[in-house]
């Protein structure tokens, strides 16, 4: 039973990769068996996530974590899977999103192109695997593997506004790989290796030249990441692609983006943490400075969003910048209560997706554009007519609720957890023992406050056009199993404030952990051998 | 010698690249893609040292001098980084194609510029 515990860290990377291939041989009229299949794998999934996340949990920070060395090679020649909080933390979050997403499509949209069950599964392999995998070079297979998965759920469901979107976001995410091979190798050549644990611990005894080589990696294999993260300015592709795409496949991309944020925060932990002599910090001031500029680029993205797609794809943005700069800002405790917005507004905006395609659905086409000019001209109190008593479906009531949660949820404000992470991020800035605040924290703290206010005008309005002025008095159909998913991300969000006390004692110590990147670095490279793995098959 | 030309090799193709990526048709933008795939693949191997006939493999366990041969394990990232440069150049091809077919331009916007 031990045995078949270690062999645990790797399900969430086979299983859906063995379900995915099985579902390619079904006729593609077996429509319900694959459903079937897709949420048992999903189903699964979650439940191993769970159990691995409880397994990280209970190791003490800094004395080690879990590793799984493929093919029994030890670990800077073998290829290695290691699960820590943050890792664990993210197959989480990504099997929550997985499970929603699934749900929803099972109601409509798996039903619109061939094949999306598997592209579906692959795409939950390729994060799973970038979640997992401490080797740079797998790193990118596995970013590869999801990019290739979410180029088919960019075009699922076919039209020209995707086909069109999906073309420039193919040929950026190539460009981006193309990146990543640069530095992935650059950093090989400085230093001989490519796993991470590996590379890190040989940046202290660089010498003065390979040093700026290595920097220029990271700043080449940063620019690659950035990309992903949607970081300004090279962000422009985002929001009109997220927006182009089938509800399901932007609700997954939500974690994709934060994919970009995690890698970041793990290898620049690592990397240059503070034994990393002259490199330690490296690049702090630019993620800082980026992550500002993200924000107030996705603010002024929300305010001018006409269309409830866009404005959801510019959160995004908000919310990648907000990681970024908190990230950049080098402050441990931060992080913490960032890791904490990172959950929260992922689960938010995966909602947020989903429920756009709903309230979509209550309006006529070009209505946005129609009530924005109607705002700007002012001649919109000429229809208020007598309006008294009429009474709103609860559909519409549903609807019109979740989407205040999902406001609430994404600018901040009580009693969703959204609130918590601002309010956390917000103390830890200001708590300095006793130094004075710098003016980076307090230009961050006014950022995150008055991008909260502008989520809040522009979602306000967007609510008001969609529930309030409906042009159209039809009742949208909406089905239980569209419904339950949003419902059920936001009772999530809701449980993270209601049990914020462990969830923020969870965030608290990965953040510890990724302060003190020594403990990764031996636990990676002279894991305690115990007695698991067969020696004898070892040459 | 050897170094300055592969170098310039790497730089030409990379320029050429970067200059059809920014073209305002698919077709050249798929051009430029593989070019400049091309050029990553040769920086990959440049990295693991230019050698000029030492072999990658081992051919007895027993003691070697590692001096002797060649880095195996920049060319073995390069097989990959071909074939998943390769399997998305096709993907890309498709897209392009339908693209094509959707818009009937071949412009990137999907629509011609107003002149």
């Amino acid at each position: 039973m031990k045995e078949a515990m270690d062999h645990l860290i790797i399900v969430p990377i086979v299983l859906p990769l063995i379900s995915g291939a099985l579902m390619l041989l079904l006729e593609e009229r077996r429509r319900s068996l694959k459903a079937g299949i897709g949420i048992a794998t999903t189903v699964i999934l979650l439940v191993v996530s769970l159990v691995l996340l409880q397994q990280a949990d209970e190791i003490a920070p800094g004395t080690g974590l879990r590793t799984y060395q493929l093919g029994n090679w030890p670990a800077p020649f073998g290829i290695v899977l290691v699960l820590d909080r943050l890792a664990a933390l993210m197959l989480v979050l990504t099997s929550v999103l997985g499970v929603a997403t699934l749900l929803y499509a099972l109601a409509r949209w798996h039903r619109a192109g061939p094949r999306f069950h598997t592209i579906f599964q692959i795409q939950l392999m390729g994060l799973n695997g970038a979640f997992l995998t401490g080797d740079l070079f797998n790193l990118f297979v596995f970013f590869e593997v999801l990019l290739a998965a979410s180029y088919g759920l960019v075009l699922h469901g076919d039209g020209k506004a995707r086909v069109r979107a999906g073309l420039a976001y193919i040929a950026i995410n190539l460009t981006a790989s193309l990146l990543f091979l640069i530095g992935a190798s650059l950093a090989y050549g400085v230093t001989g290796t490519l796993n991470m644990a590996d590379l890190a611990s040989r940046v202290p005894g660089l010498a003065p030249g390979d040093g700026s080589l290595l920097a220029a990696a990271a700043a080449i294999l940063g620019t690659a990441f950035l990309m992903k993260a949607g970081t300004w300015p090279l962000n422009f592709w985002l929001p009109t692609t997220y927006a182009a795409a089938a509800a399901p496949a932007a609700a997954m991309f939500a974690i994709m983006s934060k994919l970009g944020v995690y890698v970041i925060l793990r290898l620049w932990s690592l990397v240059f943490g503070p034994g990393a002599g002259p490199l330690a910090g490296f690049g702090a001031d630019w993620l800082l400075i980026g992550g500002m500029l993200t924000i107030v680029f996705g603010m002024i993205g929300v305010l001018a969003s006409q269309s409830l797609p866009r404005l959801a794809g510019c959160s995004v943005l908000v919310s990648s910048g907000t990681l970024v700069a908190a990230i950049g800002l080098g402050n441990g405790s931060v992080i913490g209560s960032a890791l904490f917005y990172l959950v929260s507004s992922t689960l938010g905006i995966a909602a947020l997706f989903l429920l756009v395609e709903l309230v979509e659905r209550l309006r006529d086409p070009g209505a946005d554009v129609l009530a924005v000019t109607m705002e700007v001209y002012g001649d919109s109190d000429e229809e208020l007519e007598a309006e008294i008593g009429v009474a709103i479906p609860a559909t519409v009531a549903l609807l019109g609720g979740s989407f205040i949660a999902c406001a609430l949820l994404l600018a901040g404000l009580p009693p969703l957890s959204g609130f918590v992470a601002k309010f956390g991020m917000m103390a830890a800035m200001l708590k300095t023992n006793g130094g004075a605040v710098p003016t980076s924290a307090w230009a961050l703290i006014a950022l995150l406050t008055v991008s909260g206010l502008a989520t809040l005008i522009a979602m306000t309005r967007s609510g008001i056009t969609s529930f309030w002025a409906r042009m159209s008095d039809s009742v949208p159909r909406v089905r239980i199993i569209e419904m339950a998913p949003v419902v059920a991300l936001l009772l999530l969000a809701l449980g993270l404030t209601i049990g914020g006390g462990p969830a923020m004692r969870y965030m608290e110590s990965t953040a510890q952990a990724l302060q003190a990147p020594q403990g990764y670095m031996t636990g990676v490279l002279s894991p305690p051998r115990g007695d698991d793995g067969p020696a004898e098959t070892r040459p | 010698m050897m170094e300055l030309i592969f170098a310039l090799a790497v730089g030409v193709l990379t320029a050429s690249g970067v200059w059809l990526l920014l073209r305002p048709r698919t077709f050249q933008v798929i051009i430029g893609l593989s070019l400049l795939s091309y050029a990553v693949n040769l920086f990959i191997f440049g990295m693991g040292r230019l050698r000029i006939g030492a072999p990658p493999v081992l051919e007895n366990v027993e003691a070697v001098d590692p001096a002797l041969y060649a880095d195996p394990l920049p060319q073995a990232l390069v097989l990959t980084a071909i074939v998943i440069s390769f399997a998305m150049t096709a993907l890309f091809l498709v897209v392009l194609l339908a693209s094509r077919g959707l818009t009937g331009t071949d412009h990137v916007d999907g629509r011609e510029d107003a002149r």
